[in-house]
């Protein structure tokens, strides 16, 4: 089944406030061997500016990949997720995650297109604090493999 | 055009799994072969998320600074393999400053290869560079 082109510029509400971890910050630095102190210690951290320890880049997608089931599992989208590929990925800052931060995600479907049998969707999220700071912007293109 | 130094990491199936517990990804072609092969793949495959995560180490070392990513993009042109081994695979990363924009930010364009092939492509970080 084809993606509904008429989801396009569709907004979902806000997500529950994510709360940043220092040990899960931590934990994800690790995880990808990212060995740099302002991951892991708050006092680097403190003395590079920042309230405590800081986020690796790709950090966000594990609030936004979460976030964004908002959309694939829209039962009136109807998105396959078994045939779900990760296409392209972009994150454009406006300051790195720092634990302590209270995160919330607005997820908006940017473009959906068909081509080659195959179904594209990009959307956005939009991640801000829960005072409305802005964060990280992050696009995720997805595609979804046509059948047979 | 500026050429850096070549960042290579070693991916294992242990890596994967401490990367699905950090990041949440628990998609099955990331842990089980024979649910892997289900869906057409030749065995387990690293998480996209996980090899853009390695790109992201490179950025940081050749930025300087581990908090210089300004905008990072990258597209996911070929699965990275890992097999069920204790030697697992390499990714090797190669970045080359394209030059500085408008705002005094640097770009690096990045290629990532896996057995020689690439396995990002239009993969691209705007940093602010601390040192050269």
């Amino acid at each position: 089944m084809p993606l509904d082109p008429s989801f396009v510029g569709r907004t979902y509400p806000p997500t529950a406030p994510y709360q940043v971890g220092r040990e899960k910050i931590r934990e994800f630095a690790k995880a990808i061997g990212a060995a740099d102190p302002l991951h892991h210690d708050p006092e680097v951290a403190q003395a590079a500016g920042y309230a405590d320890v800081v986020a690796p880049p790709t950090f966000p997608v594990v609030l936004t990949m979460a976030a964004s089931r908002q959309i694939v599992d829209d039962p009136e989208l109807g998105v396959d997720y078994s045939r779900v590929v990760h296409g392209d990925q972009r994150f454009a800052y406006q300051r790195p995650v720092v634990a302590g931060d209270e995160l919330v995600c607005v997820n908006t479907v940017e473009d959906i297109m068909s081509r080659g049998g195959h179904g594209f969707m990009t959307t956005r999220t939009d991640v801000s604090t829960s005072a409305g700071e802005p964060v990280v912007s992050v696009w995720s293109k997805l595609v979804v493999r046509g059948e047979g | 055009m500026e050429e850096l130094a070549v960042q290579t990491y070693r991916v294992t199936r242990a890596d994967l799994v401490r990367y699905a517990g950090a990041s949440g990804d628990f998609n099955v072609i990331h842990w089980s072969d024979r649910l892997a092969a289900k869906v057409g793949l030749p065995g387990v495959i690293a998480h996209g998320m996980f090899t853009m995560a390695l790109a992201g180490r490179a950025v940081a070392a050749w930025a300087g600074a581990a908090d210089a990513v300004v905008d990072f993009n990258v597209r996911f042109s070929r699965p990275v393999p890992v097999p069920d081994d204790d030697e697992g695979t390499e990714v090797e990363f190669r970045g080359v400053i394209k030059g500085v924009t408008e705002d005094g930010l640097t770009q690096i364009d990045i290629t990532a290869t896996c057995h020689g092939e690439k396995v990002l492509s239009q993969a691209r970080a705007i940093v602010r560079r601390q040192h050269a």
